[in-house]
């Protein structure tokens, strides 16, 4: 190689910083002429501001946060972007082990049904007379806190009134939740294996039955940065991409455990970064089972930066009061999430990609094949109240959301 | 004088640097310092304090549910956690640099906050020289012990003196270009292998 370009990258020690870890590892960054370092953090503020003052360049974060950041909810304020994406799915809702039990007396099952357990959810909060319950989540502009609402506002409990929601360190969810402090929380991998397998705890629904192939972290990339070093983050985001699909195949799976393991990455136990990656979940009580889609690396587009879902998670930060909707805000978050960047980079390199920038989120209710370039099935991608959202109709979905029925 | 009045509460599950940003502060006129190094109730904490500024590590997880708590809180008045001034690059890199960072919890005027930050940033520097310093000495303490090992070693073996014993570890180690604590360990862990009694 004769170019190289350096690249600082920060990622929180989580299941999904794989592609990153792979990229590195496996020799993808090396083979497109980057020389990536990657430096773990313990807080996404931390990512946030490290990627403010240039100390990175790209970023593992939030999928909603550089959209929080681009609108000014944050400080310090980078422009940020996003050029592509690190998966779809990997969060779950854990509770404890009394909360579980409560709510299998109501009809909650083991199936992690989002719709049935989430009303008997409802049901043991009829029934409550001490104080609320309390969920954690890890940030106010994370994936888990608007699934989390949505999945709870859509089984009838107002996430504002009926519960309390926190913010704590994923590491300490499965403490916490032991503690009493909390009664569940929902939290990225191996975060919810840990509260199973050590904590006593229970799953009561998975991120992928809330929303199907929902996006979940994404490549943050300070934009200033991005505008000076266009061939170097061309570079990475194809290193990611053959690093997606090294992560998608099965016979990987252990190697991708043990590399996570490793104390530098993750530094957890392989047998709490295997149910992720296999999609068998320990579920509690010592029952596994088997569940779809719940982690995708690479299928169905994982790394494609879908202009609605940045829409969608504006339209949840207007939902839950964060930001008032205005045609300036839904323009910023829109543009936040650069399609045309991953496109550029990948597009002579035979990638299957959609042909379109943006869907109608919970249009398709099977797998389908899909109008691209090269072979690329979509979907499901339903939301499980079989809510729709349309990134055309915008006001219409957030006027909708503020009135429910 | 106003500036002595602020309210600082200072962040730190460090106690001894938690303690060296204090005494720097106070050294400052600000006698109004707050520690917390026990992340338990933070938010009730926090609010029960409501202190002008907050001085936290960087490396400290909560960071992100004290930035929640700012987003939630009725308690302060601008509920917006600011890191020194959104424009002010320089200030936030050198925060950042030293692994502190500071938000100011209601709105004060930058000038108020800077010293206090330019304070922190030194302390956290003291602190982190400090450590280092005890890193090394604890370091050079084992190496000597080591040598010493090796040197013993060397003595009884082949009946060198003290002196011949050592000059034999340097020699090795410069025509090897190691270091001698490195010929030391190895020169260990070999007679070790061959005599377990033997390093005793």
């Amino acid at each position: 190689m004769t170019s190289r370009y350096e690249i600082t990258a920060g990622f929180v020690p989580l299941l999904d910083s794989a592609l990153l870890v792979v990229a590195k590892e496996k020799g993808f960054a090396e083979e497109n002429a980057i020389d990536l370092s990657l430096v773990r953090e313990r807080s996404w503020a931390s990512i946030r501001d490290r990627l403010a003052v240039s100390h990175f360049d790209a970023a593992h974060i939030l999928a909603p946060m550089p959209i929080a950041c681009n609108l000014g909810l944050s400080a310090p304020a980078p422009t940020m972007i996003v050029p592509m994406a690190l998966g779809l799915g990997g969060n779950a809702v854990t509770v404890s082990g009394s909360l579980w039990q409560s709510m299998a007396q109501h009809g909650a099952t083991a199936d992690l049904d989002a719709s049935g357990n989430g009303e008997a959810l409802r049901k043991v909060i009829a029934t409550r007379q001490s104080d609320p319950l309390r969920f954690g989540v890890v940030h106010p502009y994370s994936g888990h806190n608007y699934e989390l609402r949505y999945w709870l506002a859509a089984s009838g409990i107002d996430p504002d009134r009926e519960i309390e929601i926190f913010v704590l360190p994923p590491p300490d969810m499965g403490d916490a939740l032991a503690a009493g402090i909390i009664d569940g929380y929902c939290a990225g991998e191996p975060w919810n294996s840990f509260g199973v397998l050590k904590r006593g705890a229970h799953l009561a629904t998975v991120k992928a039955a809330i929303w199907k192939s929902s996006p979940e972290k994404v490549l943050g990339v300070n934009a200033r940065w991005a505008e000076n070093h266009p061939e170097a983050l061309s570079g990475l985001i194809v290193a990611l991409e053959e690093a997606s699909r090294w992560c998608a195949r099965p016979e990987n799976h252990q190697e991708l455990a043990e590399l996570l393991a490793r104390p530098a990455y993750v530094g957890r136990d392989v047998e709490l970064l295997l149910p992720a990656l296999s999609g068998a979940l320990p579920i509690g009580g010592g029952a596994i089972r088997s569940v779809k889609d719940f982690f995708v690396p690479h299928a169905k587009a994982a790394t494609f930066p879908w202009k609605s879902h940045a829409l969608w998670f504006y339209t949840q930060m207007v939902r839950w009061g964060q930001i008032e909707h205005s045609a300036s805000h839904q323009q910023i978050a829109a543009e936040t999430y650069r399609p045309d960047l991953y496109r550029a980079a990948l597009k002579s390199r035979g990638v299957a990609m959609p042909s379109a920038s943006a869907k109608v989120e919970g249009a398709l209710t099977v797998e389908t094949p899909v109008g691209s370039s090269g072979a690329l099935s979509l979907g499901p991608d339903g939301f499980f109240d079989g809510g729709l959202f349309d990134p055309d109709a915008i006001d219409a979905y957030i006027a909708a959301q503020r009135h429910p029925h | 004088m106003k500036s002595r009045s602020l309210n600082v509460l200072v962040i730190d599950e460090n106690r001894i640097r938690a303690s060296i940003i204090e005494e720097g502060l106070r050294e400052g006129g600000y006698d109004r310092v707050t520690i917390i190094d026990d992340m338990h109730g933070l938010a009730r904490r926090i609010a029960e304090l409501n202190p002008d500024v907050i001085v936290i590590d960087l490396e400290n997880p909560n960071r992100d549910m004290l930035e929640s708590f700012f987003q939630i809180s009725r308690a302060v008045q601008r509920p917006i956690a600011m890191f020194v001034d959104r424009s002010d690059e320089a200030s936030i890199e050198a925060a950042v640099d030293a692994g502190v960072s500071a938000y100011i919890v209601d709105g004060l005027k930058q000038e108020r906050v800077r010293p206090i930050l330019k304070m922190a940033i030194s302390r956290f520097n003291a602190f982190s020289r400090l450590s280092r310093e005890l890193e090394e000495t604890r370091g050079e303490l084992e190496n000597r012990k080591i040598v010493d090992r090796a040197k013993g070693l060397l003595m009884r073996s082949r009946g060198l003196s003290e002196e011949a014993a050592y000059a034999l570890l340097r020699k090795t180690a410069m025509n090897q270009n190691r270091k001698i604590v490195e010929i030391a360990q190895s020169l260990i862990t070999a007679a070790s292998m061959l005599d377990p009694g033997a390093d005793e």
